[in-house]
């Protein structure tokens, strides 16, 4: 087997949309020459890191309820190890962040974001965390959660289905096991957020290019 | 009705106009307290029951309206309206002591239109920051990002606990600030984070113990400004908008909208499109009522409870998809009729939804109702009397618990609701046990009227022709419509224009946090939740 891959168990390779840029970046991982040892230990650990991670429970609206569902029996996301919801966000790993962000919670969230501990993640759930959605006109959203937080995976939908959820689930898990644990990024000094951010951004519109259509 | 006419007599001041039901009735500013407490405070028509206050930016004056209604003559509504052409400085009465529901719209008045209210307790602004620049809903708002960009630090506690207060006497204006809380008071933040405030909903409670003092809830952490986006869509493009305020009753309120845009254009809807509409409110109905069962079992500590409520709700899911295209957001209605004709499964997916909801119906009263932990727990807690109630204006299930009789569909029959024969469900102990049982109640009254409906759909359009570009004629527009939480009404005023002049809607969800305020206090800790769960409101809908 080779290290660094993008294959989990949940989910086919072949039956993700696009693994383009996911096969890209582990072609550059493998050219840059990965020290046998310290990967291997790396895919044990994001092994177990992509299969269990916990949620917080954030919710601001609609698409609260279909995350709701998600935990429920039907969709069940606790077949995937992601059913422990957190309510504080010092134990989560992900953020999902299902509905609209407003002026007065953009700074609520971003504090939230701040509380979670390395290594964190954020998933924009619905086109409102996306871009505004259906509120771009007003004058008090935030169009899109990626303007307060950078965002790992994009969910479109108005709301998006439970079916998609777990979709853009098994990309972050993807993309967790691909993560070089011993090497992450620092936390960025408040003053670099910005530039952070930005950089964040660009990688994240390759995200929804290539895995989110 | 002749009694109203007596009694709108006593102003001669007033200028009276009356179509059918409603009364409109605009009064001088100097004169609205005085009219107001007369019309609250009479023994032939009591008008006890505040639906909603509009603010109104009229161009040149800003004014406010005041939609009344009596418990004991439920079908009239008044319209008590007054104006100013001050627009610096805007100051009017307050009359926050002759509803209990009056301080919370008027500090939404105040925060959209910049009207202060004299002698009001509390002239903070409701949903948006403190700090906030402008006065959104008037026509002259300044939408420019840069006025307002996304704040980035925390709101200042300040802020936020300094009451200003203004008060007029003998022509001289005070105004002065004082803290909502002591130095010494014990106040415990409870949100907006928080997963069991059903939405973003942020309160702050003070504590003497475990005993609550006082709350006080603050808005806006979902303030979306629907309402003023409503100005400036065409009619159907504004029908998405109301789906997404209280999405578990979406269904409901697009209906309610369609309805008063149906109203304005005289436009007679298929009798189809009212039978199918009515089946999609119901099956809304009771899938909100499912979701607010799991919930409130859920925030007392039975998480089996909201598995076996999603797990009969993904039944609903499942007839709506077909039928609608979507789950949680149908987006049925529109206007003149429903969007498309239903699925061909539909009726046999409803007869067989129909018994097996009864069945599980049962399981779900063995489950929990008969808990004794859980009777123990909602027995003779939050206790609401009737008048407590209609003051409040706590409609909808928490209302009837209370023996409030103010179901929408029986005092205004719309849509379907003429031809089907149904209870209105009515308690009278104003019990959490109360509010419960009620939902569970309303949810077999609910497929009893389906179940009339379903083999009756009459053939036909399911939905009228309109014209291409949808104009109101020059009017308002008032309807009301029963959602799963309570009366959701749609004020409309139109110009004659594409766009309305101004859209208001009532949510039945910020009158019952309004309620929480009254019921928690001097009850434990522990029970807020649970007295939160069992008023069931939606964030989203109270912020709009
Ligand atoms: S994307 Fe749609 S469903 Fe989700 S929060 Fe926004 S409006 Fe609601």
């Amino acid at each position: 087997m080779d290290v660094k891959d993008i294959r989990i168990k949940n989910m086919k390779t072949e039956d993700f949309k696009e693994n383009e840029y996911l096969e890209e970046y582990v072609r550059e991982l493998r050219a840059n020459g990965v020290n046998v040892v310290v990967s291997k230990l790396d895919d044990l650990i994001n092994w177990g890191r992509s299969n269990s991670v916990w949620p917080l429970t954030f919710a601001t609206s609609c698409c609260g309820i279909e995350f709701m569902c998600l935990g429920a029996a039907r969709y069940d996301f606790a077949r995937f190890g992601w059913e422990v919801t957190r309510n504080s966000p010092r134990q989560a790993d992900v953020v999902f962040c299902c509905g609209t962000i407003v002026h007065k919670m953009a700074p609520v969230l971003k504090r939230l974001y701040e509380q979670m501990a390395e290594p964190k993640y954020v998933m924009a759930f619905g086109s409102c965390a996306i871009s505004g959605g259906p509120f771009k006109k007003s004058y008090h959203t935030v169009m899109g959660v990626d303007q307060i937080i950078p965002v790992d995976v994009y969910i479109p939908g108005c709301p998006p289905r439970p079916d998609a959820m777990i979709y853009g689930m098994m990309q972050l898990a993807r993309k967790i096991k691909l993560q070089e644990f011993f090497r992450l990024p620092k936390q960025p000094h408040p003053e670099n957020q910005k530039e952070f951010t930005a950089a964040f951004n660009d990688t994240n519109e390759n995200v929804e290019k290539g895995g989110n259509q | 009705m002749k009694a109203i006419d007596d009694l709108l007599l006593q102003f001669p001041y007033a200028t009276v106009e009356q179509k059918d039901k409603f009364y409109s009735v605009s009064v001088p500013k100097e004169n609205i307290h005085e009219t107001a407490s007369a019309l609250r405070n009479n023994d032939t028509v009591p008008f006890d029951f505040l639906i909603d206050i509009v603010g109104m930016d009229y161009g040149d004056t800003l004014g406010v309206i005041y939609i009344l209604s009596s418990s004991l003559y439920p079908t009239y509504i008044l319209r008590l309206k007054t104006e100013t052409p001050e627009r610096e400085d805007p100051l009017l009465d307050s009359l926050h002591e002759l509803w209990d529901s009056a301080g919370l719209y008027e500090r939404e008045v105040h925060d959209f239109f910049g009207i202060r209210f004299i002698n009001h307790p509390d002239m903070r602004r409701l949903f948006l920051r403190q700090d906030w620049k402008g006065y959104p809903l008037r026509k002259d708002y300044d939408a420019d990002p840069a006025i307002n960009p996304i704040p980035m630090d925390n709101e200042d506690l300040d802020d936020m606990e300094n009451i200003p207060v203004i008060e007029v006497n003998h022509g001289q204006k005070f105004e002065h600030q004082h803290k909502l809380f002591e130095a010494d008071e014990y106040v415990v933040n409870f949100g907006p984070q928080h997963p069991a405030t059903h939405g973003v909903l942020h309160l702050r409670v003070s504590l003497d113990g475990e005993i609550i003092k006082k709350i006080d809830p603050i808005f806006g952490y979902i303030h979306r400004g629907i309402e003023k986006m409503c100005e400036t869509y065409a009619y159907p493009q504004m029908l998405h908008l109301p789906d997404r305020m209280d999405y578990v009753s979406g269904p409901i309120n697009r209906h309610g909208l369609c309805l008063a845009i149906e109203k304005g254009l005289e436009l007679e809807v298929p009798e189809r499109a009212h039978y199918i509409r009515t089946i999609i409110d119901e099956l809304g109905r009771i899938a909100s009522h499912l979701l607010g069962w799991g919930c409130i079992a859920m925030d007392m500590g039975a998480i089996t409870a909201f598995v076996y409520g999603m797990r009969d709700r993904e039944k609903i899911m499942d007839i709506f998809e077909e039928t609608c295209g979507g789950r949680l957001m149908a987006n049925y209605s529109v206007i003149g009729g429903v969007m498309a004709d239903i699925h061909p499964n539909f009726q046999r997916k409803v007869k067989e939804f129909i018994p097996y909801m009864r069945k599980m119906l049962k399981e779900h009263h063995l489950l929990f109702t008969g808990n004794p932990i859980a009777r123990d727990r909602m027995d003779g807690v939050g206790y609401l009397s009737k008048e407590k109630a209609i003051a409040l204006g706590a409609t909808g299930p928490t209302g009837r618990a209370s023996g409030w009789s103010n179901d929408i569909r029986k005092i205004e029959p719309y849509a379907a609701y003429p031809h089907v024969d149904f209870k209105e469900m009515l308690r009278t102990d104003g019990m959490t046990f109360d509010r419960y049982v009620i939902r569970l109640d309303e949810i077999a009254e609910s497929l009893h009227i389906i179940e009339q409906l379903i083999d009756n759909i009459p053939e036909g359009d399911y939905a009228a022709k309109t014209k291409a570009v949808i104009r109101l004629p020059e009017g308002e527009y008032f309807q009301r419509v029963e959602n799963a939480r309570g009366e959701f009404d749609v004020y409309i005023n139109s110009r004659g224009d594409k766009y309305p002049y101004r859209v208001k809607f009532r949510s039945p969800s910020m009158t019952l946090v309004n309620t929480l305020k009254a019921i928690a206090v001097e009850t434990k800790v522990a029970d807020l939740i649970m007295l939160g769960g069992s008023l069931d409101y939606v964030v989203p809908c109270i912020d709009r």
